[in-house]
C-alpha cells in the first residue's frame, strides 16, 4: 500500500495494515521532523513532490522489497506540504514471518526512497531557508 | 518553419531548480533528433542559474529517469530532478 498525503500520517493504522497471522515480525520506521540541522534551529519544513512519478517510484521500491526479501505486506506513506517539528514525514511498515527480512527490507526502503523518489525537503530557519541536497542556500536577507 | 522539423517538449522544474529559474513549467522548441543534453543546453542558456554543471543534471522523460543521450520526441515531458535527499539522515 502506497500513499502520498497532504495531511497527517497515521503510523498505527499503517502498521495495522501489514499485520497478519502468518507474520511473526513487524518493523515500522517513522521519519520525523528534527528541530535542528548543523546546530541551527529549524522552524518548520516543507516537502514537495513530482507526482505521479513519486507515487510510481514508491511502488517500485515496494516491488524491490518483495523481490529481494519476499515480503508481501508493505505500507509506505509520505507526507507533503508544511510540517512542524516532530511531525511524521515518512512511514515504512513491513511485516514478515521472521524478523531479519522485515528489518533488512525496511532499512533498504528508507535508503532507496531517498535515492530515487522525487520528493524534496526545504528547511526553514530564523535567518534563511534551504532545499536539502542543494548546494546553495537562499538567505532571506539576500533575496 | 521552411521544412525544418521541430519538436516541442514541456520542461518541469522542481524545488531549488524551480526557484532559481522562477518558473515551474516552460515549453522548449528543439530541432528534430535532439537529446536530453541538447534540451538541457538550451534551457540553461535561458536560465543559467539552475546549475553550473549540466553534465550532472538528473533528468526524467515522461516520468522515467533517462541518460543524457536519450532522444526526445514531440510532446515529451522533461523533468529536471534536483538532488533528492529528504527525510532523516
Amino acid at each position: 500500500m502506497i500513499e502520498i498525503s497532504d495531511g497527517p500520517l497515521d503510523p498505527e493504522a499503517l502498521t495495522a495494515r501489514v499485520r497478519r497471522n502468518s507474520n511473526g515480525a513487524v518493523v515500522t520506521f517513522l521519519g520525523t521532523t528534527r528541530d535542528s540541522t548543523d546546530g541551527r534551529s529549524v522552524l518548520h519544513l516543507e516537502y514537495e513532490a513530482y507526482r505521479p512519478m513519486a507515487d510510481r517510484k514508491l511502488a517500485e521500491v515496494a516491488d524491490e522489497m518483495r523481490k529481494r526479501w519476499g515480503v508481501e505486506d508493505v505500507a509506505i506513506a509520505h507526507r507533503l506540504g508544511r510540517l512542524e517539528i516532530a511531525d511524521v514525514s515518512l512511514v515504512v511498515a513491513v511485516a514478515s514471518p521472521h524478523r531479519a527480512d522485515a528489518f533488512a527490507a525496511c532499512q533498504y526502503a528508507v535508503d532507496r526512497i531517498k535515492q530515487v523518489v522525487p520528493i524534496w525537503k526545504k528547511e526553514f530557519f530564523q535567518d534563511g531557508e534551504i532545499w536539502v541536497g542543494s548546494e546553495r542556500e537562499h538567505h532571506l536577507a539576500g533575496s | 518553419m521552411a521544412g525544418v522539423s521541430q519538436l516541442k517538449v514541456e520542461v518541469r522544474l522542481f524545488a531549488s531548480y524551480r526557484e532559481r529559474a522562477g518558473t515551474a513549467r516552460l515549453d522548449l522548441d528543439l530541432p528534430d533528433g535532439s537529446t536530453i543534453a541538447d534540451a538541457a543546453a538550451k534551457l540553461l542558456q535561458a536560465h543559467p542559474a539552475i546549475t553550473n554543471d549540466p553534465t550532472r543534471l538528473v533528468v526524467a522523460v515522461n516520468q522515467e529517469y533517462q541518460e543524457h543521450d536519450h532522444p526526445l520526441q514531440d510532446g515529451d515531458e522533461v523533468a529536471l530532478i534536483p538532488p533528492v535527499s529528504g527525510g532523516s539522515r
